[in-house]
């Protein structure tokens, strides 16, 4: 797949601290892409990188093919964690010189501005000022500021934090949206189960290197223990047990379920599923059987132990 | 549109519409004036007639003091010293002048005495002495025979021409002149570069708070959005400048032909140009050559080192003002930073009215006018008095060459500082920071 963004070899380092270590990334076209590490890793920092706000030491980052330079600003939309809007102007006047400053005309952000406050259903709001506004209609103005330029590829440092769970689920779908009309879009975030469920790709950073980045799937694959979760109803369980201590490793789980059954984790020991099957089906009624699936939590935690 | 002048736009408009600054700038001429008219009004009130009492028991003395507007004296010699302090002092009288009986007058000179609960005031302390004074020199002069009527006729009075070596005649009172103009101009951009300047870091510091300044920072460079407000804000302060001037002017005028002469004693042109004074030829003359000589100051030169030092100094102190709103968090951490930069800007006004004033090309005054934090003020101030176009074309070299150094140094600490929460930064901080 073609990549919106390449991150060739950056460093960089602060006075006393190296922030980010010869850290290479590539982001594919129309992808939901993680950044994920916990705080202080070097994500912040890359981010800022990305959006020309600091510059790296060295390494050089590439948009569209292109050495990033100032005219890609347009194409960048930011949304920082720290993040905010002048409380004594207007909600429309912002937008719009917020828009300008992104390289639109003001013709261009209007006809945009307008688009989103009725998409939005926000039309209102034009004349107020934000200081006006609650907490959570001042989160969809700066989801709005964020992404009015229409730019191809968009940056959220921890989208969700500060955001009530109806705007964060709003923009969850609008973000979506906007990746399937063909934006990339890119999630820094240390609270690594919540952006897990949207993101394709991921890219894990601690203590200012990669650990690891690639599709979603293939790290799972990779990460992937080979183990199962089961539950049984059986008769015999000491003959279960028996049988199953023969080829596997097992031990005592414990999941939500509405039997009252024997629940195990297994870890396959280079045998097939199948192989594990038979022995349960022989010994009693199976109510569950499962792989275990690493979380990105588990294989950060993996990663980093190694 | 540029960033730059999009930022300039949303800075002046920003400041302009803020509530506070329309208030200021259409409120102040009002108190100006209304200020100005109540001290004119006061000064033209008469003074009580204040009663002062004397116990000459020599005689010699009581008929030499004369009443004045202020000051009004009686003789009390009749009545008794303790009487008048016990009983009648305190309630008719502000003083007792107490002249004791001397066989040698001379003796006189310590043992005069003023009673009163009040300390008077420096001139009838003058008055009282003088007079007594006068009279006991003039018995003397007589008992050594000499004619006071001589004595009279013998005093010259001397009045000193003032030319120049071209051979114009100049007028007394030049210097003051002079002074007030330069130090008007100097305390103009003092006033300026404070009031202004503080604007600027208070832009910087609400930005900070409101925490929008990542996403502009993501759109325009630091030193882009540094600069523009810097310029936008001082737009607004011309213009609110200008609106002082157009409006203080016009009260002025009104409130000159309201008040008639009340306040025509502090501004003279004003008040003649109205007509409201009846005009002595003398005066007209004096004043016509007072317009001369200002006109013969090198205007030009004036105006445009005005405009020059003005752009220079405020620019040079405003983008330390936006470094420091950048370093801190609120504007209770800026003190410690605030501090040396009004060092300077006080020394410059120090300087211009206590040096420039008595030696306006001595060496102090014209270290001071090379230096670029003083520059601005006190080289403006040296100006009305003639400088050599060198130093002043030196003067604003160092000025803009340190200005670009200082905008970049404080760019440098915009850039980091903007992105710094929580932290309250120490002077080695911000060493540090110049070098990332």
């Amino acid at each position: 797949m073609h990549s919106i963004l390449e991150v060739q070899g950056v460093v960089k380092k602060y006075a006393d601290k190296t922030a980010l270590n010869e850290v290479s990334l590539s982001i594919p076209k129309g992808s939901v892409y993680g950044l994920l590490g916990p705080n202080g890793a070097g994500k912040t920092s890359l981010i800022r990188i990305i959006n020309q706000i600091t510059v790296q030491d060295k390494g050089q980052i590439l948009l569209d093919g292109e050495v990033l330079s100032p005219k890609h600003i347009r194409h960048i939309g930011y949304m920082p964690e720290e993040r905010g809007l002048y409380k004594s102007m207007k909600v429309g006047e912002q937008a719009l010189y917020l828009a300008q400053l992104k390289g639109l005309t003001k013709q261009e952000a209007k006809k945009q501005l307008e688009y989103w406050f009725e998409k939005l259903d926000i039309k209102d709001w034009w004349n107020k000022k934000i200081q006006e506004l609650s907490k959570g209609m001042a989160q969809k103005i700066q989801f709005v500021v964020t992404v009015l330029h229409q730019p191809k590829l968009l940056i959220f440092d921890e989208p969700f934090s500060g955001f009530d769970p109806v705007n964060a689920n709003l923009i969850k779908d609008e973000i979506l949206e906007l990746r399937d009309k063909g934006a990339t879009i890119i999630f820094s975030t240390h609270r690594m189960e919540s952006v897990e469920e949207m993101c394709d790709h991921i890219a894990l950073i601690h203590k200012s290197n990669k650990l690891l980045e690639g599709k979603l799937i293939d790290v799972k694959r990779e990460f992937r223990t080979n183990t199962y979760q089961i539950g049984i109803l059986s008769s015999n369980v000491e003959r279960l047990m028996f049988q199953l201590t023969q080829d596997f490793k097992i031990q005592p789980t414990q999941f939500k379920s509405i039997h009252d059954e024997l629940q195990l984790e297994i870890d396959l020991n280079s045998k097939s599923p199948n192989e594990l099957l038979q022995v349960l089906i022989n010994n009693g009624q199976v109510t569950h059987f499962q792989e275990k699936i690493p979380t990105v939590n588990d294989i950060f935690i993996q990663s980093v132990s190694k | 549109m540029n960033v730059l002048s999009l930022i300039i736009k949303r800075e002046f408009i920003a400041k302009v519409r803020n509530k506070s600054f329309i208030v200021m700038t259409f409120l102040s001429p009002f108190i100006f004036v209304g200020l100005a008219a109540l001290v004119g009004y006061l000064s033209s009130m008469k003074a009580d007639v204040k009663k002062i009492a004397i116990h000459d028991e020599t005689g010699l003395f009581v008929d030499q003091f004369e009443n004045s507007e202020s000051y009004e004296f009686q003789n009390l010699s009749a009545i008794d010293v303790n009487i008048i302090k016990d009983s009648i002092l305190s309630k008719a009288y502000e003083g007792l002048i107490v002249i004791p009986k001397k066989d040698n007058l001379n003796e006189l000179q310590n043992a005069v005495t003023y009673v009163s609960d009040d300390s008077p005031s420096m001139g009838l302390v003058t008055k009282i002495e003088s007079t007594i004074e006068d009279k006991i020199t003039n018995i003397n002069l007589l008992s050594e025979g000499i004619d006071l009527a001589l004595i009279e006729k013998s005093k010259a009075e001397v009045s000193l021409n003032l030319t120049k070596a071209s051979g114009e005649a100049t007028v007394k009172g030049l210097n003051e002149i002079k002074i007030v103009i330069g130090g008007a101009f100097g305390y103009l951009i003092f006033m300026f570069i404070i009031v202004y300047g503080n604007l600027v870091m208070r832009s910087v510091i609400e930005e900070k708070t409101n925490r929008i300044i990542e996403i502009i920072i993501s759109s325009v460079k630091p030193f882009q959005l540094m600069m523009g407000k810097i310029i936008g804000t001082s737009l607004a302060g011309i213009l609110q400048f200008v609106i002082w001037g157009v409006l203080g002017g016009l009260l002025m005028m009104i409130t000159t032909f309201v008040l008639g002469l009340e306040t025509g004693s502090t501004m003279p042109t004003e008040a003649i140009s109205s007509g409201a004074v009846p005009l002595d030829t003398d005066i007209v003359a004096t004043i016509q050559s007072y317009i001369g000589e200002i006109l013969k100051m090198p205007l030009i030169t004036m105006f445009v080192s005005f405009i020059v030092f003005f752009i220079g100094g405020y620019f040079l102190y405003s983008s330390l003002y936006a470094a420091i709103g950048a370093a801190v968090d609120n504007e209770t951490d800026s003190q410690q930073f605030l501090f040396p930069i009004m060092l300077p800007l006080m020394l410059a006004v120090y300087v211009g009215f206590f040096t420039v004033i008595n030696d306006p090309h001595g060496t102090v005054a014209t270290v001071f006018s090379m230096i670029p934090f003083t520059s601005p003020i006190v080289m403006l101030m040296r100006i009305p008095f003639g400088v050599p176009v060198w130093q002043i074309i030196v003067s604003v070299c160092i000025l803009f060459a340190t200005f670009i150094l200082f905008v970049w140094l404080a760019s440098k600490i915009y850039r980091v500082g903007v992105l710094m929460y929580g932290t309250k930064p120490s002077w080695k901080e911000l060493y540090k920071w110049l070098k990332y």
